[in-house]
């Protein structure tokens, strides 16, 4: 069972590398479109990763109004 | 004709093998245009087949296979015939689209979608006339037309309730939500899924294999085992130009145009 730190810091490593940001600068209450300059279609490349990654399913419902990493740990968390 | 260039799609025969290829940014939007060059597939299919034994759809844009009708165009033509007049507009369009889903569908060749990203809606419903869906890892599906006060209109209903029951459709369609290709794979609808970037590779390997086979006992079996749901297709155009004439559609597809929403693909 991964610990809620962990997956946290496991998405934002996956995150920098995906969208080739440096991981120092991302932070986990940050808002993940404007740190990741990202757009809805890449939000789901990013659900997508996330999925495959940790090995869950995750409704993009549930990302409705989802706008920071750490909710979007506990989000994942939610589902280990 | 061998090979064909549009300016939505083109397709190409080599050693037996069609590739019809999808290209029209931003993701494959289905427009009138679109629709014109796939009746022009269709209609050169008839020549192309005697000379193939497999057809492979895919997308040549890194975003994604296809993002389903353009909705941009669907707004246009609401604001241009109104409310009432639309849905007759609505049916002939959807009569044109079915004649080729159905084409694609019930094709003697052996059908394979190589996807990978978005596949939602209108282009969900494409993926899901072939015989095989091959999944890069990052695709995900969707049918997301209740957000807009419609149910899909090119035939998606029918064909994914045949190929793999009521329930999974309903958990689609009602919740509007995405899956991804593992989710896809595991219910069936998905026969590989691969690494990113390789699904075309993997659907022409699988092409390759199909040309070992007689091809009239492989057309035979598809029919055998791939009905066309006529009524049921039949009864989804009706419900369709029921749903479009009313004023929460205009207002969907509005929203949507004019989005400046970070999340508009999201449900």
């Amino acid at each position: 069972m991964e610990t809620a730190e962990k997956t946290l810091d496991e998405i934002l490593t996956l995150a920098a590398a995906h969208f080739k940001v440096a991981r120092e600068k991302l932070s986990p209450d940050e808002d993940f479109f404007k740190a990741l300059g990202i757009d809805s279609l890449q939000t789901l490349d990013l659900l997508t990763k996330l999925e495959n990654h940790f090995r869950v399913e995750l409704p993009d419902y549930e990302l409705q109004g989802v706008t920071d990493f750490r909710t979007l740990a506990a989000k994942i968390q939610a589902r280990l | 004709m061998k090979q064909f260039q549009g300016q939505t799609l083109s397709w190409d025969l080599k050693d037996g093998i069609i590739e019809l290829a999808l290209h029209r940014e931003p993701l494959n939007e289905i427009s009138s245009l679109t629709l014109g060059e796939l009746e022009q597939f269709v209609a050169a299919l008839d020549g192309l087949g005697g000379e193939a034994h497999a057809l492979i759809l895919h997308s040549t844009l890194k975003s994604g296979f296809c993002a389903g009708a353009d909705l941009r165009e669907l707004y246009q033509w609401i604001r241009e015939y109104g409310q009432v007049e639309v849905a007759t507009h609505a049916r002939e369009y959807l009569e044109r689209i079915h004649s080729v889903m159905n084409a694609l569908d019930s094709s003697p060749l052996t059908t394979i979608a190589a996807v990978h990203g978005v596949t939602f809606g209108g282009g969900f419903e494409l993926a899901l006339t072939c015989d095989l869906l091959v999944a890069d890892k990052m695709a995900r599906f969707c049918f997301p037309e209740l957000r807009l006060g419609l149910i899909p209109g090119y035939g998606g209903i029918p064909r994914l309730k045949r190929d793999l029951g009521n329930a999974v459709v309903r958990d689609l369609l009602l919740t509007g939500r995405s899956f991804n290709a593992t989710k896809a794979q595991q219910i069936g609808l998905v026969s590989q899924v691969v690494g990113e970037g390789e699904a075309l590779r993997a659907a022409r390997a699988t092409a390759t294999q199909m040309a070992k086979f007689d091809r009239t006992t492989a057309a035979a079996a598809k029919r055998f085992i791939k009905p066309i749901p006529h009524e049921e297709l039949r009864r989804e155009i009706d419900i369709f130009c029921e749903l479009i004439s009313r004023p929460a559609v205009e207002a969907g597809l509005k929203k949507f145009v004019e989005s400046t929403d970070a999340q508009p693909y999201l449900p």
